[in-house]
């Protein structure tokens, strides 16, 4: 009984320690984010907070357009989620209830999807959008997102592991596959739709080289370019305002991370490998 | 998979149809294209191309700067997937223990997935400045000189390293908690009984019942350390110091898009392509062989 306990509180410090130690840097951007040019550069450095929070939020959300960049980026974020969802469920229920001619030959062409990421083919992409007309507009960020490989898999091991009698008792109501898809697996998909939402958004939200090759007009920006706009300058850079642009471009993943995580650990983690 | 099934022969393919334009069209097309230029020597701004076959990668592996970034890849890739895997193997065992606020915890340790590479870029990049950062201040303290972290080929390497490990930590945790959760604890107590100590448990035993998780984590960090380390590197060191740090894809970045290289940048995708297939499939056939769930 003692050994155990002393074992747990052994197991709490290091947990606590390794949670700070993770956590530093983060601490450390915020404490800078409210600091002036001056109290930035002070030597020994100044670990607490300082006195111009209000200024360098302002300074990086105006000045800097970090606000127009994040709003755009929600939007194109949010477009990615919601119809890369909807086609990846639409994937899985042909994939989970249809037997149709050449399905293997989908599974697979769909499965080697998995081998090529964007940054692989970005020349040929960037000549594919430009030759499109995309150049500068929301299409460019948007479309070449909208279906993934791995948005497919989870829907479809998800279905996959939903009891038979469910989709048999549909059938005998007469349902169709939309409306099944709609009244019997959509409610028990939430999980599922919370870990494809989560991952999505973050990935989406953290999309660096593509914009940056693509995008020319500085009004459609996303935010991430603009975060590496603001390190530009590096000998007259005011790091307070980058450090405070980059506790706002944080923010929104972070929030979105912490009202799903149990879904997409439930949805996702504990799916992957069985 | 034996579940109800739908009649219809059409209807399947309408509800693919989204999915696997969107694929054909700006993926498999891209993949094709990118195979295509590779084999062609394109003159500034795509004013002329001209085919010469195989010459662009015959060029590239003969050029000691581009085995350079190779080198520069291989190794920054290594020891962030070792070092990180076995890090965040750590942490998930001690945080997998039953304890009270457990759960609390968790989120502690995951959290850094919702970082973006760039935002770790600049926080990290300012930790190392010279001449200001806290990193300066404790070496100076400690050292009694202060480290130039930017200036220096060995330590830039070294911080992209650790600020890439930290980015990705929270989302190996996340899966080795998933799969730690997922064991069998008899096979657990059994060796236990069987008189097996703490090592030889966590070794014979956990770790091997773990391993298809650890193959899948070894692909998706790879897949990190190719690709997703372009922000990081980008904000942090553009590839310096004396190309110390430019990895393949920032190296492609640069040829394709500052140098207009098109030809020689699709070679380099394809190299980067056929080392991910190899390693992909090289994933299936040994993780088919690890597999030890069940029983």
């Amino acid at each position: 009984m003692k050994r155990k306990t002393r074992d747990a509180l052994f197991t709490h410090a290091g947990l606590i320690v390794i949670s700070f130690l993770i956590m530093i840097p983060v601490l450390f951007a915020i404490s800078k984010s409210t600091q002036t040019r001056a109290e930035v550069f002070r030597y020994p450095p100044l670990l607490g907070p300082g006195t111009a929070f209000l200024d360098n939020y302002r300074t990086a959300w105006h000045s800097f357009n970090l606000g127009l960049y994040m709003q755009n980026t929600l939007v194109v974020a949010t477009i990615v989620v919601v119809f890369k969802t909807l086609f990846s469920m639409l994937a899985g229920l042909a994939l989970v209830y249809f037997d149709f001619p050449l399905k293997e030959g989908v599974f697979y062409f769909i499965l080697f999807t998995l081998m090529m990421p964007t940054e692989i083919m970005i020349i040929a992409l960037f000549n594919l959008v430009s030759d499109l007309g995309w150049g500068d507009n929301y299409l460019a960020l948007t479309m070449p997102f909208l279906a993934s490989a791995t948005g497919v898999f989870l829907f479809r091991q998800h279905f996959a592991s939903i009891p038979t009698h469910l989709a048999d008792a549909a059938r005998v109501d007469g349902a169709g596959p939309l409306r099944f898809l709609w009244s019997v697996l959509l409610p028990m998909s939430w999980n599922t739709i919370g870990a494809m939402a989560l991952i999505q958004f973050i990935y989406m939200w953290n999309q660096y080289i593509w914009p940056l090759v693509i995008i020319r007009e500085n009004s459609r920006q996303l935010i991430q370019v603009g975060l590496r706009s603001m390190t530009a300058v590096q000998d007259t850079t005011n790091w307070g305002v980058v450090m405070a642009g980059a506790i706002l471009a944080m923010v929104p993943p972070l929030t979105i991370f912490i009202l799903l995580h149990q879904q997409f650990t439930r949805g996702f983690a504990l799916g992957q490998e069985k | 998979m034996q579940t109800a099934k739908f009649k219809g022969k059409l209807i399947p393919y309408l509800l693919l149809s989204p999915t696997l334009a969107i694929l054909l069209v700006f993926l498999y097309y891209p993949v094709v294209q990118t195979f295509r230029l590779s084999l062609y020597r394109v003159a500034f701004l795509g004013l002329k191309t001209q085919f010469v076959g195989m010459e662009n990668f015959i060029t590239l592996l003969h050029d000691p700067a581009y085995l350079n970034t190779v080198k520069s890849t291989a190794v920054i890739t290594t020891v962030v997937v070792v070092g990180g895997l076995a890090v965040s193997l750590f942490i998930a065992l001690l945080a997998n223990r039953k304890i009270r606020g457990a759960s609390i915890y968790r989120i502690l340790l995951i959290w850094p997935y919702s970082l973006s590479p760039a935002v770790a870029g600049v926080i990290w990049l300012f930790m190392f400045s010279p001449g200001f950062g806290p990193f300066n201040y404790l070496s100076e303290k400690l050292v009694g000189t202060e480290l130039n972290w930017l200036g220096q080929p060995a330590l830039a390497i070294t911080l992209i390293i650790i600020a890439s490990i930290w980015k990705i930590l929270g989302y190996n945790i996340v899966f080795y908690i998933a799969a730690l959760q997922n064991l069998n604890t008899e096979v657990l107590e059994a060796a236990s009984i069987d008189g097996a100590n703490g090592w030889q448990r966590f070794w014979r035993v956990t770790f091997a019942l773990i391993s298809p998780m650890t193959f899948f984590l070894l692909i998706t960090n790879i897949t990190y350390s190719f690709f997703d380390l372009f922000g990081m590197i980008d904000i942090v060191t553009k590839g310096g110091p004396l190309n110390a740090t430019n990895v393949m894809i920032y190296n492609l970045y640069r040829d394709g898009f500052e140098y207009y290289k098109t030809g020689m940048a699709s070679a380099q995708s394809v190299i980067l392509f056929l080392a991910v297939v190899a390693l992909t499939i090289f994933q299936f056939r040994t993780s088919g062989q690890h597999v030890h769930y069940g029983g």
